[in-house]
């Protein structure tokens, strides 16, 4: 057992037993970043901040006072503002920006003792699915097909959180999923991702995509990590205006639970004709699993689930376009000259965005134009009332519903993109939770033929992540899937 | 719906981003298929629906109309990619 594959709650065992040190851990994360730098993983490392924060991790726990996390090396989705820190949201239009604050919960993170190793690689401003539109390249998965050198994509958009989590980079790391950007790339890159319900964490100092639905997360190589990890994260914060004030749960004590009792929905409309025939076979495991541990399966219908794609891709861009209204070469980031006040909107946007982004730009502002707004962006919101409302029907029925992550593994690098509609499709199954506000957490569950990892999906009703740790936990626990590291 | 060129030059004018003309055709046709993808909607019934506007039930907080934050230009302009003193510059406006 080397250092840089401890579990969170390992490390956090051995360092309270003082059998390891804090400093020692995070030299051993330090020089695997190094010696995997090939994945490009990290937009930005800090080693100078990890040393600084491990030095004072081995002190408190001198001390005997040691929050949750102290000493435990993370890694930072470069969409989350950290002081003093270059913040990229992997877009050549933030070039240079250093915020002068720390978002909520990254603050929260350092508070808790973890030490930041670096900013994490995701596709520009987390819009897509396999970290292949950063300005700052692809990040490689570190998984390989059996018998293929081939690079595959680490899904997206934390997509560089998922590669150093899965490789033994970093313990843990932050995520933020909007439409599946935790749970695809946890499944893609075989680790736990979990994403809380809206409102659980805050999103003050998390770079804005779609408002009504982003929402910070952990990623981790275990479940139980990421109920230690998710504990730290989330909690009211009074500038967000959407963060809850309901009181946090113990995450961790609900680990326990079992699933012996409950009730598990398997929404018939996430079985489409023509899906992989793996995928399909790990999720009638991970039915028989919940069953031989207790829980009841029962058919349940979502019978808005088609109309979910279409509807994120008018409400997601919507909001984006007016989100990324303030890139204006003005306050911060990149500025490209121009003779006049909006040439010189014009150019720095152009320079600054790159196609995926500028698309999305492009159907936000059209379904918000003059004319088109009800008919596009209304309907958008009535029909995503209608996904909600169908959870809320399914959960009369079940504690928590099971579905496979995504409709595939990992692809390869350069794959997918000569239709955009096409890549949208690696979310069909993430979205509609996404669309309705609920939790959702990824699985690692088993492997493809050719050896890939793929992901069960855990959902819950809001505010009950609870029942979701029980549930992924006793898959985990089922699966016995074997990690990278 | 499809878009066509001329449709595509006045959005990207609208979002304040230059698109070069031989962009304006490949992006038309991109848009068309997003949108065409899009256009599936319209067979739901949502005649009795309200629409949902936000991610959470949570009920927005209210709080007194006062300044309680300020006072920090520096902090404010630091990132500026062309800040004069405690303010922002932009191409002359006015003649």
């Amino acid at each position: 057992m080397t250092l840089t594959s401890l579990t969170i709650a390992e490390a956090r065992d051995q360092l309270r037993a003082k059998k390891i040190s804090a400093v020692e851990l995070t030299e051993a994360h330090l020089a695997e970043m190094t010696k995997q730098k090939a994945l490009n993983a990290f937009v930005t490392e800090t080693p100078d901040i990890a040393r600084a924060r491990a030095k004072e991790a081995d002190a408190a726990l001198a001390k005997g006072d040691a929050p949750a996390l102290t000493g435990i090396p993370l890694g930072i989705k470069d969409l989350f503002c950290t002081e003093g820190v270059l913040t990229t949201a992997s877009s050549h239009i933030l070039d240079g920006f250093k915020p002068r604050y720390e978002s909520t919960v990254t603050a929260k993170l350092k508070a808790a003792g973890s030490v930041m190793l670096g900013k994490l690689n995701l596709d520009e401003f987390a819009m897509g699915s396999s970290t292949t539109t950063s300005y700052y390249g692809p990040t490689i998965n570190p998984w390989k097909a059996k018998g293929s050198g081939a690079d595959l994509v680490p899904g997206g958009s934390s997509g560089g959180s998922a590669a150093a989590v899965a490789g033994g980079l970093a313990m843990g790391a932050t995520g933020t999923d909007t439409g599946g950007s935790i749970r695809q790339p946890a499944a893609f890159a075989g680790i736990v991702g979990v994403k809380p319900t809206y409102g659980r964490c805050s999103r003050w100092g998390v770079v804005a995509f779609a408002s009504s639905l982003d929402q910070p997360g952990p990623m981790t190589r275990t479940v139980r990590d990421s109920a230690i990890m998710l504990q730290a994260m989330c909690g009211h914060d009074p500038k967000d205006s959407t963060s809850s004030k309901l009181a946090v749960p113990d995450f961790e004590k609900a680990l326990s639970r079992g699933v012996k009792g409950l009730k598990i929905g398997i929404p018939k409309e996430y079985r489409p004709d023509g899906l992989n025939a793996e995928v399909a076979a790990l999720w009638d495991q991970g039915i028989a699993w919940l069953k031989d541990a207790g829980a009841t399966p029962v058919d349940v219908s979502l019978p808005h689930t088609k109309y979910a794609l279409p509807t994120y891709y008018i409400v997601a861009p919507a909001e984006a376009s007016s989100n990324l209204a303030r890139y204006d070469g003005v306050r911060f980031g990149l500025r490209v000259a121009g003779q006049s006040l909006d040439e010189m909107y014009s150019k720095t946007r152009a320079a600054g965005f790159g196609p995926e982004v500028r698309r999305r730009i492009l159907i936000g502002t059209y379904v918000l134009s003059a004319g088109y707004y009800d008919a596009y962006y209304l309907k958008a919101q009535k029909v995503r009332a209608l996904i909600a409302r169908d959870f809320e029907q399914a959960f009369t029925q079940c504690d928590a519903l099971l579905t496979p992550t995504a409709p595939t593994p990992a692809f390869a690098i350069g794959a997918k993109f000569d239709d955009p509609v096409a890549m949208y499709l690696n979310d069909v199954f993430t979205v509609p939770a996404s669309l309705a506000g609920i939790p959702g957490s990824s699985v690692p569950a088993g492997l493809t033929s050719t050896g890939l990892p793929l992901g069960l999906q855990v959902l819950t009703k809001r505010w009950d992540e609870e029942t979701m740790f029980a549930v992924s936990q006793t898959l985990e626990d089922a699966a016995a899937f074997k990690r990278l590291v | 719906m499809s878009l066509d060129k001329a449709t595509v030059r006045r959005i990207a004018t609208l979002a304040r981003i230059e698109v070069p003309e031989a962009d304006l055709e490949p992006l038309a046709g991109e848009l068309s298929g997003i949108l065409g993808w899009i256009e599936q909607l319209q067979e739901v019934d949502t005649s009795a629906v309200a629409p949902m506007t936000g991610g959470t039930d949570v009920k927005l907080p209210w709080r007194a109309d006062v300044a309680n934050d300020g006072g920090m230009a520096e902090a404010v302009t630091a990132n500026a990619p062309d800040a004069q003193g405690a303010f922002f510059t932009v191409p002359k406006v006015v003649e």
